[in-house]
């Protein structure tokens, strides 16, 4: 029992990866040997695909303007959930239970009822086709996740070092940035990571707030599929280079990931 | 952990965030119930309706199917992946080299955008070319997902399979290495087989993270959007349209601002609703 | 119940450790041999190697060199089980879903014993331990005495266990509650015979639960020995600062043919006059309990007063050295410049720490 149960985990693993590999393994493939035939491998290795979209700016502004509201969007959900975050963990105030529940509600709400009165909204207040659109409307759950697990963290920090910092003169802001934030760092780096995690992957939000100049990957590609036929070379190219950011981050967390899904708390 | 100040001043260091997502939240809900009451013949002329789109809503074959479908489809998703998240979770190495390979490998799927996912699981499925399509076919079965919806719905599982199982089990994983050595010691001494040793130490102690896997994973896959409008486009016909695809249909399709409105609030509601009832399910008999 | 033995035992947690560095060893080389049914305390400041000590009997670690015997078996591979040993650890380890009855009965029904045998078992035990009121109670529910209480219980449970090893048990327990605890195991012991290895940083607990203590520091064995012997005659200067409220005093000194002297004045020891030796660090070691005031002797001044309910510390300086030493509590202290005298049976000679006369 003991031997097959290691198993498991490989099994597991390559069945992750099979899919992945089926998509690298088409986008270095010629079209017409997609079409022609079923190849385990590439027969007529090419780059072709991937040159087009390297070189195409309408492909790679895609990708762009991706990351670009996606950053946007961790900088402010994280930079405000760390003073909401201090304020649950170290005080009391009113209505704060009840703050709390309500952010956390908003996790549960489905883009697809946001998709319509959001359009609406950031037409009339005019950053519609643009990444701020974005990057603000999934603050809606970016940023009641940040505060979750920043909290988390910063409940992990005694208050006597709080108490410290004040007897020792420290003002309140030369502490929160000089002593209390490197204490946490893991937790932010943690928050950093869904953060960008939950905006880089939806699409509903993203799609429907822009239209020409900010238009992200994800509407690219699927001009892809319905325009001049399947061009699945290319689609597949696009589609692995997505892989990107996600494995580059996963590298840099990796060692907090384990952590990171216990968040202190859970 | 020391006690609280209570200082409501701390509100200063809250309100960024209050209005941040009141802005995103409240301001579009509140247009939402504007419209689920209201009428409109075009024109921006609006006449009261009261309940008249929320009747129209709960009576509607229409919904009725959707949320039939995005029922059994939540239900067979969560049937599948706590069990198997958990499963891999127990059998995954706790030390040693293998430990980062293992989490970064499995971390790959959850972040692939999700329109990527669809367009992968898409070339896997696709007939003739599709790894997925040519084994099944191998096997003898007639397998055509653009055609047959126990196809598309197998394959649509499939996918979600493939793409979330890893939350599950990064997150019992995570439950599992908390549990301190001196439990899996004290066992080792009380002679208890390695079924003992999970029913009584390692399920107790991940009660609270499976309880956040389930909810998480009801709650996303209710919601789910983007992967199935890629893969099926909610189809063939509309076997695979659950509640977002229709939603999105009606709302950004048809523009049909009552009924979506409408639909949409009852939408909200139902998950608020499921999710309280497992919450409190799972976390009966809680000795705090 | 065994007689345990441990031989020439060494420990380290690398996978690949240098045979010849002593560096890479929590355990340096270990022999030891326990009598069958004896209380014995592993004493020493953490990190000393204890807790390695005793997860290497009970069988929670393989030994990377050596072998520990079982009634002469040898069970350095052995699991556990297979030792037959119960252990407790630091902070109480119960299964939360069970009842105390089922916690108690849980090692037997592991082992297929028949509930007719496990219900008056359990019931005796849960007697002992003053539990039987909450038999019925989920464990969960429990004070963190209670559930210490259970743990002692599963491995009190089993009446052929060879060895009950005890990981600082009483380290999550209130201090009020430790004493009832420590006599409440002191009891058990003397009923149930059963062979007992507590391992401890604080010495109340191993001098008042064990018949015999090894004191242990830096993977080291320093001195076995009954709490006397440990108080009276400790072998190395480290037992003697561990050792005692306050630790003794250990004071530089020199020895010319046989006498010893401390800043110029001669002490009588009682091991002085067997030194042979050169060159070696030489301290003086006395317990405060047997230094007093005397008309002559080391000069020394009173510099501070401690109040210790039945007695006084009192700490003076002589030479630049610190000495200690006890007055009773009506005994009227002097100020200013005093006089000292040692009792020659209890002042000894170390050289290099170790004692001088007796091979460590």
């Amino acid at each position: 029992m003991k031997s097959f149960t290691r198993y498991i985990p490989v099994l597991y693993v390559t069945f992750l990866m099979i899919p992945i590999y089926w998509l690298l393994n088409m986008s270095f493939k010629t079209t017409n040997e997609i079409l022609s035939g079923f190849t385990l491998y590439p027969h007529n290795f090419t780059l072709a695909s991937y040159a087009t979209i390297l070189t195409d700016p309408s492909w790679y502004s895609g990708y762009i303007n991706s990351i670009e509201y996606v950053a946007i969007n961790t900088i402010i959900s994280v930079g405000v959930a760390l003073p909401a975050a201090y304020a649950f963990s170290r005080y009391r105030f009113l209505g704060d239970k009840h703050l709390f529940f309500w952010l956390l509600s908003n996790r549960m709400a489905p883009p697809a009822v946001f998709a319509l009165p959001v359009f609406q909204l950031y037409s009339q207040i005019g950053l519609f086709d643009t990444p701020w659109a974005v990057a603000l409307s999934h603050t809606l759950f970016n940023i009641p996740l940040a505060v979750w697990i920043l909290e988390g963290f910063m409940s992990g920090v005694p208050k006597e070092l709080d108490e410290t910092a004040y007897v020792d003169g420290y003002s309140f802001p030369r502490f929160f940035f000089r002593i209390f934030i490197p204490t946490i760092a893991a937790g932010i780096g943690v928050a950093c990571f869904f953060c960008f995690m939950f905006s880089w992957v939806e699409l509903l939000l993203a799609k429907t707030l822009t239209s020409v100049a900010a238009k992200p990957i994800a509407a690219v590609m699927t001009k892809t599929a319905s325009a001049s036929g399947y061009q699945l070379g290319l689609l597949a190219a696009a589609g692995s280079l997505t892989l990107i950011p996600g494995a580059v981050v996963i590298y840099f967390v990796r060692n907090y990931i384990a952590k990171g899904f216990a968040l202190g708390r859970v | 952990m020391s006690a609280k100040i209570q200082n409501n001043k701390a509100w200063w260091l809250v309100a960024p965030v209050f209005l941040m997502v009141a802005f995103n939240a409240l301001v579009p809900l509140m247009t939402v119930v504007n419209y689920s009451v209201q009428e409109t013949f075009g024109d921006n002329v609006f006449t009261w309706a009261g309940v008249h789109w929320f009747q129209e809503v709960l009576h509607s074959e229409r919904f009725h199917s959707a949320l039939l479908r995005q029922l059994l489809f939540s239900g067979i998703v969560l049937a599948i992946e706590i069990p198997l998240g958990l499963g891999v979770a127990l059998t995954m190495p706790r030390k040693g080299p293998w430990v980062s390979v293992c989490l970064v490998l499995m971390s790959l799927p959850l972040l692939i955008p999700w329109n990527v996912v669809g367009s992968m699981w898409n070339i896997m499925a696709l007939p003739d070319i599709g790894l997925l399509a040519k084994v099944i076919n191998g096997l003898g079965i007639d397998y055509n997902y653009t055609r047959q919806p126990v196809a598309a719905w197998f394959t649509i599982v499939l996918m979600d399979v493939w793409h979330w199982t890893s939350l599950v089990a990064l997150l019992c994983y995570a439950g599992l290495v908390s549990i301190p050595d001196a439990y899996y010691q004290a066992a080792k001494v009380d002679g208890a087989k390695t079924w003992a040793v999970f029913r009584y130490i390692q399920l107790p102690k991940l009660k609270h993270v499976l309880t956040i896997a389930v909810l998480l994973r009801f709650m996303d896959s209710f919601m789910i959007y983007t992967e199935v409008s890629v893969l099926t486009g909610g189809g063939p016909g509309n076997a695979t349209t659950f509640l977002s695809i229709d939603l999105v249909k009606i709302a950004l399709g048809q523009f049909d601002l009552g009924p979506a409105a409408a639909m949409s609030l009852i939408y909200f509601m139902i998950i608020l609703f499921l999710s309280w009832l497992f919450y409190t399910l799972m976390m009966k008999n809680e000795d705090a | 119940m065994a007689k345990i033995s441990i031989e020439n035992l060494r420990h380290s947690y690398l996978p690949f450790p240098n045979s010849e560095r002593d560096e890479d060893y929590v355990l340096k080389k270990l022999s030891i041999d326990w009598a069958d049914g004896g209380a014995y305390a592993l004493l020493g400041p953490s990190g000393c190697g204890k807790t390695t000590l005793l997860n290497l009997i009970s069988g929670l670690l393989v030994p990377t060199e050596g072998k520990i015997l079982f009634d002469k078996h040898d069970v350095s591979h052995a699991s556990p089980e297979q030792r037959n040993i119960a252990q407790v650890f630091q902070f109480p380890v119960i299964y939360d879903t069970m009842t105390v009855y089922d916690n108690l009965a849980f090692p037997l029904r592991n082992r297929g014993v028949s509930e007719s045998v496990i219900d008056p078992r359990v019931k005796e035990i849960a007697g002992m331990l003053d539990l039987s009121a909450t038999l019925h109670k989920r464990a969960s529910g429990l004070t963190a005495d209670g559930k210490q209480k259970i743990s002692l219980g599963r491995g009190l449970v089993r009446s052929d266990v060879a060895a009950i090893m005890f990981d600082e048990p009483l380290t999550v327990i209130d201090p009020h509650l430790k004493w009832q605890l420590r006599s409440k195991l002191k009891e058990l012991h003397q009923r149930t015979k059963r062979t007992m290895i507590y391992v401890t940083h604080d010495q109340t607990e191993a001098l008042t639960f064990a018949d015999q203590v090894v004191v242990m520091n830096n993977g080291e064995i320093v001195q076995i020995g009954t709490p006397i012997e440990l108080f009276e005659k400790p072998k190395h200067t480290f037992v003697g600062h561990f050792i005692g409220s306050p630790g003794m005093n250990v004071l530089p000194c020199e020895v010319k043919n046989g006498q010893a002297s401390f800043a110029g004045q001669a002490i009588s020891t009682d091991n002085g006059s067997t030194y042979k030796g050169q060159n070696q660090k030489l301290e003086i070691g006395v317990r405060p309990e047997f230094v007093t005031l005397a008309k002559t002797g080391i000069a020394a001044e009173i510099v501070k007063v401690a109040d210790a309910g039945r007695f006084r510390i009192v700490e003076t300086r002589a030479a630049g050295s610190s000495i200690k030493l006890l007055l009773p509590e009506d005994q009227e202290i002097p100020t200013g410049k005093v006089n000292l005298a040692f009792d020659k049976a209890h002042t000894q000679i170390y050289a290099d720490g170790w004692i001088v006369g007796e091979k460590p």
